[in-house]
């Protein structure tokens, strides 16, 4: 016991020292914020502009919902490059901290600023959007998807933040092109049987895919979780897979950077 | 339960598992730091031979001791540094702190290490105390016992207490780099490890921070690896100094005793340059020169 609360707590330096980072660039992140409303009232004024409500929400579910996951992604994707830039990675490592511990942090606060990013993405597009019912909307299929999708997405996170460890100029590049493809194959805007025959095959493969698809169907058809075990199960199998398989390839990145000696390299 | 290792500075350690329990068993008698025939290799290029950064290195740091290691840029200080510190791994050879194998033992040892390189790296948006403060945290200490000691550290190093809210990157390089020094300290390290600790800093700084030094290790009992270009700060703060050249130890000892051999064997003068020079087959002014250019 007292070991998972000495752990916790390392857990929450990485909480407490993210929330101090985004509190010092406040600027960059109303920037982003207006940035990413901007984007989704863009993108959903092309259903207003076709006169057709499910149009329209649909491209808001689209929007808001990927924009959650893609920030709980390159937050926990950013970890190891973020302390490069800094300069400070082998400071981190140096210290008497497991590594799930360090990525519980950078997990739980991602999800967070997640869920306070899209927030206010959704009450902004609430108030632009007027004729949308929130109360014929099943909210609760609509959040445990959130929450299901999150594992995965925390799972994919973190693989995605080996790429820096693993390749020191070249590895953010890397997460930003695995987010765009992503994006691309999930069905964000659009279903994704307008896919090609091999991207469709790619898209089963992405838990955004599931969340989308289960988050619509609550929201627009005011579905039940219990009627949607087709998305269901595959976003508890991509969590239950993606998670230890994300912790031990970090593992395993870890060690090839300590014998190859790419810890010291500054991005 | 809290233990104070530091009373002086007021750091409160928290009391750890078992890990630790038994290391403060083993760190009575063991020496602080062995290095045993420890090398390294690195592969620059899939192409190419690999390079040897470290030979067969061996070294034994009694507690409380300072140890300087000094040699050319390249000769493998901060290889040697990286490498105790768990930064990089052995290919061959052992390292114990504390008679804790750092690979075994690695989280045990982590608690009792600390380091301080050349670069002062930090979190530049963030304030010294910010900083200060998610150190504190990784090493499991409470943090407004940390807030007092981050303070009275950083005050004892010359920083107002008005500084210590504003982002670092408003500091000048000297300043940042007493940031990183009460930041290795705020963890009441037994095994310091500092490298190059005081490049770049003015000289009443370098001053303060080699006076500071010597208190920590006369008053808190923390063990000292320090490597440096400055030969008169080795001089000063040196119980024993090893000499690298090509990642291997080619001469080891007292500051009197090497000044004596490179006088009796060589017929050059009793001074720490001389010695220098004699074992790195170089000039102190190379070496300068190409401070920057290169990395250990």
């Amino acid at each position: 016991m007292a070991l998972i609360t000495s752990e916790l707590k390392a857990s929450y330096a990485f909480v407490e020292r993210n929330f101090f980072l985004t509190r010092r660039y406040w600027g960059w992140e109303l920037a982003f914020l207006v940035y990413s409303v901007a984007g989704a009232l863009s993108i959903s004024l092309i259903g207003a502009a076709a006169g057709d409500d499910r149009l329209l929400l649909t491209l808001i579910i689209g929007a808001v919902f990927w924009n959650y996951l893609s920030v709980v992604f390159s937050w926990i994707a950013d970890t190891i490059s973020v302390e490069r830039w800094e300069g400070t990675l082998e400071y981190t490592f140096m210290a008497p901290v497991r590594r799930w511990t360090q990525l519980l942090g950078s997990c739980l606060y991602a999800m967070a600023y997640g869920l306070v990013h899209t927030a206010a993405m959704l009450l902004v597009l609430l108030v632009f959007f007027p004729q949308l019912r929130p109360e014929s909307m099943n909210l609760l299929t609509a959040a445990g998807f959130v929450l299901l999708g999150s594992f995965s997405f925390v799972g994919i996170g973190m693989m995605a933040a080996i790429l820096p460890l693993l390749y020191v100029e070249r590895g953010a590049q890397m997460t930003f092109v695995i987010q765009s493809c992503l994006l691309l194959v999930s069905g964000v805007y659009y279903p994704v049987s307008v896919l090609p025959g091999w991207m469709q095959v790619l898209s089963h493969l992405s838990p955004a895919t599931y969340v989308l698809a289960g988050v619509r169907a609550g929201l627009l058809d005011g579905t039940p979780v219990t009627g949607l075990w087709g998305d269901v199960l595959p976003l508890i199998a991509m969590g239950i897979v993606l998670i230890p398989a994300g912790l031990w390839a970090f593992g395993r990145a870890e060690r090839y950077a300590k014998r190859t000696g790419k810890l010291k390299r500054v991005g | 339960m809290t233990t104070t290792l530091a009373p002086e500075l007021n750091i409160a350690r928290p009391a750890f598992e078992d890990a630790a329990a038994s290391a403060s068993a083993t760190v009575a008698t063991a020496p602080a730091l062995l290095v045993e025939h420890v090398t390294k290799r690195f592969r620059p290029d899939r192409r190419k031979a690999p390079v040897l950064a470290i030979a067969d290195v061996s070294l034994r740091l009694e507690r409380g001791s300072i140890h300087g290691v000094l040699g050319a840029n390249g000769s493998g200080k901060s290889t040697l540094i990286r490498l105790v510190s768990g930064l990089l791994t052995l290919d061959e050879g052992r390292v114990e702190v504390f008679g804790l194998d750092i690979e075994r033992d690695e989280l045990a040892v982590k608690r009792l290490i600390n380091r301080v390189s050349v670069d002062a790296a930090f979190f530049k948006k963030l304030s010294p105390m910010e900083n200060l403060l998610f150190a504190a945290r990784l090493y499991g200490l409470e943090a407004e016992a940390s807030r007092r000691a981050a303070t009275r550290i950083l005050g004892r190093l010359g920083i107002a207490q008005s500084r210590l809210g504003r982002p670092i990157e408003q500091m000048s390089r000297g300043m940042q780099q007493k940031v990183a020094i009460a930041r290795a300290l705020l963890t009441s390290p037994t095994l310091l490890l500092l490298d190059e600790p005081t490049t770049g800093l003015d000289p009443r700084s370098k001053l303060e921070v080699q006076a500071f030094i010597e208190e920590v290790n006369a008053m808190h009992d923390a063990t000292i690896v320090l490597t440096t270009h400055d030969l008169a700060e080795a001089e000063r703060l040196c119980d024993r100094i090893t000499l690298l050249r090509g990642g291997r130890v080619v001469a080891e000892g007292t500051t009197p005793e090497l000044k004596r051999l490179v006088a009796e064997r060589y017929g050059q003068p009793e001074t720490l340059e001389a010695v220098f020079m004699t074992f790195t087959g170089r000039s102190l002014d190379d070496d300068v020169e190409e401070d920057g250019e290169t990395d250990d």
